[in-house]
């Protein structure tokens, strides 16, 4: 749906230059939810404007949908932007206009008649659950119902493409959620490619399929979002991830782990194996002791995803055995 | 917060005017009972004073009033001009901002007392006369267009850039980003500068003698000053201080009613 091939923008600030994107490529299927997630500053916000020109790259191609938006200028481009919603940060919405104002704004831009914008912002207005919000404005809503004012706009002009800037890391968690929610529900509705940012890794972990790691405006790691949170493969993936799923074990376990005969394991379970009961099975068929010291269970978008620190103790060739066994399983099992 | 929009009666609309003038702060209160005094003491003075102050005063509303309405007209769109011709903004022009704004700067800089008499030819080709207070009129708005653009500027930079940026990214073009976005939202600012103006063009029109356009001011100096006439001065002086208030109070409330934020 969006294919990115050697972007690059340089921004000058006096006589120094700075490199916000490197040569990115990257490509966006049709109806996935992609995640690029970076530090401030990575140039992850460049990266997203740029796929609708509001930063026009010194070199690189963005193509939507088939259409080359790079070489578009005036009102070609406008047209083009009809079609990709945006949403932002801080909102943006009109401070002068109700709720139903903002939303029948980019269809007043099309020329849209007046009954048919009156159906259309009712229809997205209930989609966003704001039905009863209509006559308010901005300033008398809380963020999180903003932001539903924001997707609602963006929808109004039935785009193929939403491109969601830092969309909900002005908001708090539990808003956060719902507004994740309502952006994966009109994904699967809709079938709508959504492409968002952040540098949230709970975002990317809960709705996005695949996810884009930038770094100094190149990207370093790439691929299915499982992928990257199980068994990430750059430093800073690792980095990201670790916040969110990776365990800290005590000091004291470890060393006794290091001193001892002992053998402290970690055990991640992935999809179906995260609900066998593996260790029920290891110690029925060895005779070794399992002791654990720590267990949790996540989830990955709709995958869930077990993490177990255990510590096994018995005889050599029993722990060999049990090893054994646990390689052969559908698992992934590091010694710690 | 003004947000019933049920409230929109022409009766209710003249209520909250007179509420917001004199009904609900001290500076109302305050107003209010200078008005009623000024109307009394105006009363102890002989018919022909009387006479003068209230002509003067008409005076003084016509050159002022047709004066701030021109000024807007041509000054609002020189504002949006300089406002969208910037570095960065919709459409973005070097030349046309510099030269606009210097020539901005050049007519806020000349004195108005200078720029009545060196328009004098200017005027006297656009109403026919260079005497009175139709001719007066000419260098008053001359005057104001340049303080109206900088103020319409000032106002449409309050606008948050991100709007703009959300507009441009559902395509509209330049047009529909200044009727649609910049003016709507910075309405209630540019009230205040219409406030500020008229304000402004009274303190101008009191120069206007120098040219026979009579008004207030014309009257403090001919009557007050040169006929020792200290009571006609103060007089004068009384009025041009209900009117100023007046005007701004209704000025903030408009901005406020209009302030949806």
């Amino acid at each position: 749906m969006i294919k990115i091939r050697n972007l690059t923008k340089i921004f000058t600030d006096g006589h120094r230059e700075v490199r916000a994107l490197d040569d990115v490529d990257l490509e966006i299927n049709q109806g996935e939810i992609f995640g690029i997630i970076g530090l401030s500053g990575a140039g992850k916000s460049t990266l997203v404007r740029c796929i609708n020109m509001l930063e026009r790259p010194q070199a690189g191609v963005v193509t939507v949908d088939g259409t080359d938006i790079t070489s578009l200028k005036g009102r070609a481009l406008r047209t083009a932007r009809q079609r990709i919603g945006m949403i932002f940060q801080h909102f943006n919405l009109l401070s002068s206009r109700t709720v139903f104002d903002n939303v029948a704004f980019p269809l007043e831009i099309t020329n849209t008649p007046k009954q048919e914008i009156k159906t259309r912002v009712l229809e997205l207005l209930e989609l966003v659950g704001l039905e009863d919000r209509s006559d308010s404005y901005p300033a008398q809503l809380s963020g999180g119902q903003k932001q539903r004012v924001g997707i609602a706009r963006a929808l109004a002009n039935r785009p193929q493409v939403l491109l969601c800037d830092e969309a909900t890391s002005a908001l708090d968690p539990e808003t956060t959620t719902a507004v994740l929610d309502l952006l994966q529900d009109i994904n699967r509705q809709m079938g709508l490619t959504i492409l968002l940012i952040t540098h949230e890794m709970p975002v990317i972990q809960q709705i996005c399929d695949r996810v884009a790691v930038i770094e100094d405006g190149s990207i370093v790691e790439n691929g299915p979002v499982l992928q990257v949170f199980t068994a990430p493969k750059t430093r800073q993936a690792r980095r990201l991830v670790r916040g969110v799923i990776e365990i800290d074990i005590p000091q004291e376990l470890l060393e006794r782990s290091a001193n001892g005969k002992q053998n402290l394991l970690k055990i991640s379970f992935i999809g179906a194996s995260a609900g066998k009961p593996i260790m029920a099975e290891l110690m029925q068929r060895f005779p070794v002791t399992v002791n654990i010291l720590f267990g949790r269970i996540d989830q990955i978008k709709d995958t869930p995803f077990g993490t177990l620190v255990v510590e096994l103790s018995g005889d050599a060739p029993a722990l060999q055995e049990a090893w054994q066994f646990l390689t052969q399983q559908d698992l992934q099992v590091e010694v710690l | 917060m003004h947000t019933k929009r049920t409230e929109c009666g022409f009766r209710q609309t003249l209520r909250s005017i007179v509420h917001s003038i004199i009904g609900t702060s001290a500076a109302g209160v305050m107003i209010a009972i200078a008005t009623a005094v000024l109307l009394l003491s105006i009363r102890t003075f002989n018919p022909t004073i009387q006479h003068l102050l209230w002509q003067a005063t008409g005076e003084t509303l016509y050159m002022v009033g047709v004066a701030v309405v021109l000024a807007e007209l041509i000054g609002l769109p020189l504002g949006i001009i300089l406002v969208v011709t910037e570095k960065g903004h919709v459409l973005a022009n070097a030349l046309i901002n510099r030269i606009l704004g210097i020539v901005i700067n050049i007519g806020r800089s000349v004195p108005f007392i200078i720029l009545m008499v060196a328009i004098i030819p200017f005027t006297r080709r656009v109403v026919g006369t260079s005497i009175g207070t139709t001719a007066a009129m000419v260098p008053l708005t001359v005057a104001a267009i340049p303080f109206v653009a900088r103020l319409v500027e000032t106002a449409l930079k309050e606008v948050d850039a991100g709007v703009v940026e959300a507009a441009l990214a559902m395509g509209a073009s330049p047009l529909q980003i200044i009727c649609k976005v910049l003016i709507p939202e910075a309405l209630p600012s540019l009230v205040l500068g219409f406030t500020i103006t008229a304000v402004n063009l009274i303190g101008y029109s009191a120069m206007a003698g120098a040219v026979g356009g009579g008004g207030l001011g014309d009257l403090a100096v001919r009557y007050g000053y040169q006929r020792f006439r200290g009571d006609i001065m103060l007089l004068t002086v009384a009025v041009l201080i209900v009117l100023v208030q007046i005007m701004q109070s209704f000025g903030d409330w408009a901005a406020e009613r209009l302030s949806k934020k």
